[in-house]
């Protein structure tokens, strides 16, 4: 048995294997070139030295973390993206070369269409699909988990998920309530019966189903593995190693919506404190595997529903930022650098959040003013944002550089800053966003 | 009691004040009374909202108390009466943009504001814009976006209007997500708000209301 590694040494490894990247085969990567090789390093040596908030980097960090953008500027629709697999690929290789970010985050926006037909997706609707070829895919709020089925998802989250939620999101996948309750398989007597229902040709159906996914989403995941492994040859980091979400979020986003959870506030606070508590080690558990599996520490979390003018001060105490909390310290602990992001604007919440351990986190800073965000969770926290998609739309290069050059001064004293856009943008004049890019090298040396 | 129904409503004890409209029913408060106090407590409530004291969750709850007074008070209504309103608002998500939370909060907060409130809902064609004001009359028009596409969908919408010789008659104004004044001057819209209370102080100056 080996010694267990502290959370600090764990994060240190994953460190370490970006500094010292391998091929899928496990050895050494092959860089294309020796200047390639040694910008990969100094672009994850400088991201690393921007979190951390021990030594600064040699300059300000910048990353472009779009949504659609990299697609729209290849001229092609999103529809195509999620369609054609190798074009998708192709398009964000060609992105991240003619704009440099420092750290880029993948070609997986997009997704693979196909694989939510097999399914029948009912939770989103996508170019093709319900939305114009142009636009990115969106949610479809609803009520998909009910007001009384608290104590199902309390008691056994995975399995509310496989017998109740998944069927009702996914049309393909209305075999799953059949399946048998698995710890019924505990001793002889409960094998046969438990292994009759996947003899029933509506459970064939959905396996079937989930076969013909599986295939697809494994054939989208090739090109897009490609395009990372050789963004990392030419000297283009990614650190992005999955994604979790705030327990609040995961009941108020897509399981009991925003009506159903503020309501739920008020009609039933204690079934909602219990399922949140009960999610959040699930929460950790999906941020800490995803970044074992993929060797990245930064874990994306999304923040949405305890934004300014969501929710009062008294219930983002009291709802949103204990269970929040614990993911964040959950993912620390398991060697992860959590990434929440700020969605609209925190300024009253700055306070709240501003209690974590310094040089562990990364906050995606969307609207909120930055001068007040640096003098509070800035102290303890690396900020990475807040360059507007406004000014990316409609600005002019002069205007983004000007805008950027003041956002370094202010954000990026005594480091601790990564310069990037504030919130996911789809559509951006090419020449603001290379703007921004440059507003780093021009302005960011420290 | 009248008193205790408008406290129940505006504090958000939602079993009590149901309890209460089926109590006053059936000691013979007259139904429009017992809306009155209904409407009375959302206007409260909207107050809050624009002190910073109330925020979705008190939004939603109330809306919710008032459907279900309404419910319960429609049998005994002949019609439910007309309220002197200080002006009509079309109001909408741009098309292609299906996010709705912020047009809500704005289109709750125009209603109790005294507003007659026509909302068209998501993923709204600017054809769809141009035939409601054309029906409606509607003195002001209201476009909600929340992604970066809606800026060129509002832009659409806002030529749209000029085209069917609409735009003289209407006020626009625009919010939601990114949009600030440099989103406001590329749409055409006439002012943009950052939030319910400024739409409608926006629509309120406009309409001439107090």
């Amino acid at each position: 048995m080996g010694k267990q590694l502290s959370p600090d040494e764990k994060r240190e490894a994953l460190w370490q294997g970006r500094l010292s990247p391998k091929d899928p085969q496990g050895n050494a990567l092959q860089f294309q070139s020796p200047e390639a090789e040694k910008a990969y390093r100094e672009r994850v040596q400088r991201v690393k030295d921007a979190i951390e908030m021990e030594k600064l980097p040699d300059r300000v960090p910048v990353t472009i973390f779009p949504s659609m953008f990299p697609w729209a500027y290849a001229g092609m629709t999103v529809e195509e993206a999620m369609r054609d697999y190798g074009k998708c690929a192709a398009a964000f290789k060609q992105f991240v070369l003619d704009f440099e970010p420092d750290i880029h985050w993948g070609a997986a926006a997009p997704g693979p269409s196909k694989c939510y037909e097999i399914l029948d997706y009912r939770l989103y609707s996508w170019p093709g699909h319900g939305v114009a070829p142009e636009h990115c895919y969106q949610c479809n709020e609803g009520e998909y988990m009910k007001a009384d089925e608290y104590d199902a998802l309390i008691q056994d989250p995975s399995g509310y998920f496989s017998h109740v939620y998944l069927p009702r999101v996914f049309g393909a996948l209305a075999g799953l309530p059949m399946l048998p309750f698995l710890p019924g398989i505990v001793e002889i007597y409960g094998v046969a019966f438990n292994f009759i229902p996947f003899a029933l040709p509506p459970v064939q159906e959905t396996f079937r189903a989930l076969f013909e996914a599986g295939a697809e989403a494994l054939k989208w995941a090739g090109a897009i593995a490609s395009a990372d492994a050789e963004l990392a040859t030419l000297g283009f980091p990614t650190l992005l190693g999955g994604f979790t979400k705030a327990p609040f979020d995961f009941i108020g986003d897509t399981l009991r919506g925003t009506r159903g959870i503020m309501l739920d506030m008020y009609r039933r606070p204690e079934k909602l404190q219990e399922a949140m508590e009960a999610l959040t080690p699930l929460m950790i558990k999906m941020g800490v595997a995803s970044a074992q599996m993929t060797g990245n520490p930064l874990i994306f979390v999304p923040l949405h529903k305890g934004a300014d003018g969501f929710i009062s001060d008294e219930q983002f105490r009291e709802f949103y930022w204990p269970t929040l909390k614990e993911v964040i310290l959950g993912l620390i602990e398991g060697g992860c650098v959590p990434l929440p992001a700020a969605e609209g604007r925190y300024a009253s919440r700055l306070e709240i959040i501003q209690d974590l351990p310094r040089g562990k986190t990364v906050w995606m800073i969307d609207l909120t003013d930055m001068a007040m965000v640096k003098e509070t969770l800035g102290q303890n926290a690396c900020l990475l944002g807040n360059v507007p998609s406004a000014l990316l739309k409609v600005g002019t290069p002069e205007e983004v550089t000007e805008y950027c050059r003041k956002l370094i001064e202010t954000a990026g004293r005594g480091g601790g800053f990564i310069l990037a856009n504030g919130s996911f943008f789809d559509e951006a004049r090419p020449e603001n966003v290379k703007a921004m890019v440059e507003a780093a090298r021009k302005y960011g040396a420290y | 009691m009248s008193d205790r129904l408008v406290a129940a409503i505006a504090d958000m004890r939602e079993e009590e004040a149901l309890g209460l409209v089926r109590e006053m029913l059936e000691r013979g408060v007259a139904p429009m009374a017992i809306l009155d106090a209904a409407r009375e407590a959302m206007a409260i409530v909207g107050q809050r909202y624009q002190e910073g004291r109330y925020f979705l969750p008190e939004l939603l709850l109330s809306g919710e108390m008032l459907s279900q007074i309404t419910d319960i008070l429609k049998p005994e209504l002949a019609r439910l009466p007309e309220v002197k309103r200080h002006g009509k608002v079309v109001i909408g998500t741009v098309k292609g943009d299906i996010h709705d939370i912020g047009k809500n909060i704005v289109s709750f907060m125009l209603d109790v504001n005294g507003f007659d409130v026509l909302d068209l809902g998501v993923d709204v064609s600017p054809e769809a814009f141009v035939a409601a004001i054309k029906d409606s009359q509607a003195q002001v028009v209201g476009l909600s976006g929340f992604l970066t596409l809606a800026f060129d969908a509002m832009r659409e919408t806002v030529r749209a209007i000029e085209k069917a010789g609409l735009r003289e008659g209407v006020k626009i104004m625009i919010g939601g997500g990114q949009v600030g004044e440099e989103i406001r001057q590329y749409v055409g819209a006439d002012a943009y708000g950052q939030d319910a209370m400024a739409a409608v102080a926006l629509a309120r100056g406009w309409v001439g209301a107090r």
